[in-house]
């Protein structure tokens, strides 16, 4: 199994790292005893993503999908951020091995519930279509995971 | 960047011995061993020797020498002999432990879709077999007991000799899986009343690809493919004349200076262990500190994933391997560090740096150096370490 050079260069340098102190939206998805939490801070101004911060505990492929997630989001707005796929995070990684793609899942779904959590502390109700979504279980691990997938 | 090799339990570099026999062989002595002619017979000679030499590195005799692809096969070949040869006599039960190789555990799960029955032994949250449990679990029925001299991943060596004894009292088959051993630990196979053991030999610096069974002598052995009569007619396929000769080359340097090896690879194990467990907080040592192998550290560092870990040590240069998930493709953390009854979140922060005696003590220091900065890098960044800190888990 060999990581691609972005992935490596998101492992060694990862982008964002860090915790955030008054954050307005925290998200944290995973599972220690499957190998991979990730946390995400957002910090929103007039509905832009202003900055954003992650930790992340897991293989190299979290850290750099963590990494590359973040990445993609600085800056944008709410409404695109949530757009965020985990396939374009890891179009963007150059690839990831087939067991390695529920990484990518956890990146979109930390985005995700970082949102969540910034809609909520706001009064704003989830649309389920968004925040109802999975993984579809296409990734090889899913099946023997506890958590969503 | 220099490389600092910690990895000898998945394999070792080849001693300039071997190669050199190696080559000779590949260049000069090609001929084929089953050959009449001259120089087919200097190749035969050339394996006799090494049998020769093999053997008694062992406390075997020549003939109970059979060589192989390596410690996958002798597993293979070992514990399905038996099981035959049990089932022959209606005994359909055997016992293993729960911290084998997949050499053995797959072929024992093999056998047990065929009918056999399996008791594994718990081996404890040290990593050894405890004997009167070995005692209470044999059966009438019991045509094999299988339990591996050192564990690959927790280096914890269990009581071969304890148990030879008690398999010979019994009249039950004892093989042991040595791959991790030989070499590395004195063996005869007489005095620990070893009926079958397997060995490779690229874990004591030979080449990758060939190894051997020890079958004693009055054991029937059973071959499992078909073809020609080399290996006495129980392991077909053409003489692999310059891997043996390297086998032999590398087995009898690795005995001779095996005193000497031990004394100087443990040190150094012993030294890397307490240092870190004395510079890295909540930190576990897997498996009893003795008797272990010489050359094997395992730890387990909470809050942060071993692949990552593996990886950032590799940037640094030291190659290890860890035993986490994320390493292996999946879900769950290796089967040996399970078996000790750690959870899987403990687990997945597992490292293990394997030395031998091509490591010297400034790659020590350089370790103790690099590690602690790296466990540190990764529980700053680890939500798991945070909550541990804040007394959360
Ligand atoms: C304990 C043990 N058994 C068996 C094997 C398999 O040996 P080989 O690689 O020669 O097939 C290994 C090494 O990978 C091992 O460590
Ligand atoms: S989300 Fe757990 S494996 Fe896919």
């Amino acid at each position: 199994m060999a990581y691609s050079a972005k992935v490596m260069d998101h492992f060694e340098n990862p982008r964002n790292l860090g915790k955030m102190e008054n954050a307005d939206g925290v998200g944290e998805v995973g599972n220690a005893k499957c190998g991979d939490i990730m946390k995400i801070y957002l910090k929103i101004e007039d509905g832009i993503i202003a900055d954003v911060k992650f930790n992340t505990f897991g293989c190299a492929s979290a850290i750099a999908t963590s990494s590359m997630a973040t990445e993609m989001i600085k800056g944008q707005k709410v409404e695109d951020a949530l757009k965020l796929s985990n396939k374009a995070v890891v179009e963007a990684l150059d690839g990831l091995p087939p067991a390695k793609i529920h990484c990518s899942v956890l990146a979109e779904q930390a985005v995700k519930a970082a949102l969540a959590d910034y809609y909520t502390k706001n009064g704003i109700e989830l649309d389920p279509e968004i925040f109802g979504g999975s993984c579809g279980g296409h990734c090889d691990s899913c099946e023997s995971c506890g958590i969503e997938g | 960047m220099k490389t600092v090799y910690a990895d000898n339990a998945a394999t070792t570099a080849l001693c300039d011995e071997a190669l050199e026999v190696m080559v000779e062989c590949l260049r000069d002595n090609y001929g084929n061993a089953s050959s009449m002619h001259h120089s087919g017979q200097a190749a035969a000679e050339v394996v006799a020797q090494a049998r020769e030499d093999i053997a008694k590195c062992i406390g075997a005799d020549a003939n109970e020498i059979y060589f192989t692809s390596g410690g996958t096969e002798s597993d293979n070949w070992a514990i399905t002999n038996a099981a035959r040869l049990g089932a022959k006599k209606g005994k359909k039960h055997i016992i293993s432990t729960t911290f084998e190789h997949h050499a053995v555990l797959h072929t024992l799960m093999k056998l047990e879709k065929e009918g056999f029955e399996v008791t594994y032994l718990d081996v404890h949250e040290d990593g050894y077999v405890r004997v009167d449990e070995l005692e209470k679990a044999i059966k009438e029925e019991t045509c094999l007991v299988t339990i591996m001299y050192a564990n690959n991943e927790i280096g914890t060596v269990q009581p071969v000799e304890e148990i030879g004894r008690i398999c010979k009292e019994k009249g039950i088959y004892f093989h042991t899986d040595a791959v991790q051993a030989v070499g590395h630990l004195p063996i005869d196979v007489k005095a620990q009343n070893i009926d079958m053991l397997s060995f490779s030999a690229h874990k004591f610096h030979g080449p990758k690809g060939i190894g051997a069974l020890y079958c004693r002598k009055g054991l029937p052995l059973i071959g499992f493919m078909q073809g020609g009569a080399q290996e006495r007619n129980k392991r077909p396929g053409t003489t692999n004349t310059p891997a043996i000769a390297a086998t032999a080359a590398a087995l009898k340097k690795s005995c001779a200076e095996m005193d000497k090896n031990i004394h100087y690879v443990s040190a150094m194990r012993d030294r890397l262990i307490d240092e870190i467990v004395k510079i890295i907080p909540r930190t576990r040592v897997n498996g009893g500190r003795s008797p272990r192998l010489p050359g094997n550290v395992s730890f387990c560092f909470e809050g942060i994933e071993g692949e990552s870990l593996l990886l950032y040590l590799d940037l640094k240069g030291i190659c290890g391997s860890s035993g986490s998930a994320c390493t292996s493709g999946s879900l769950d953390p290796s089967h040996v560090l399970l078996a000790l009854g750690l959870p899987h979140e403990i687990a997945h922060g597992s490292l293990r740096l394997s030395l031998s005696e091509y490591n010297t003590n400034d790659e020590i220091d350089y370790i103790i150096e690099q590690l602690p900065l790296v466990v540190a890098r990764l529980r700053d960044m680890s939500p798991v370490w945070e909550k541990l800190m804040k007394g959360e888990n």
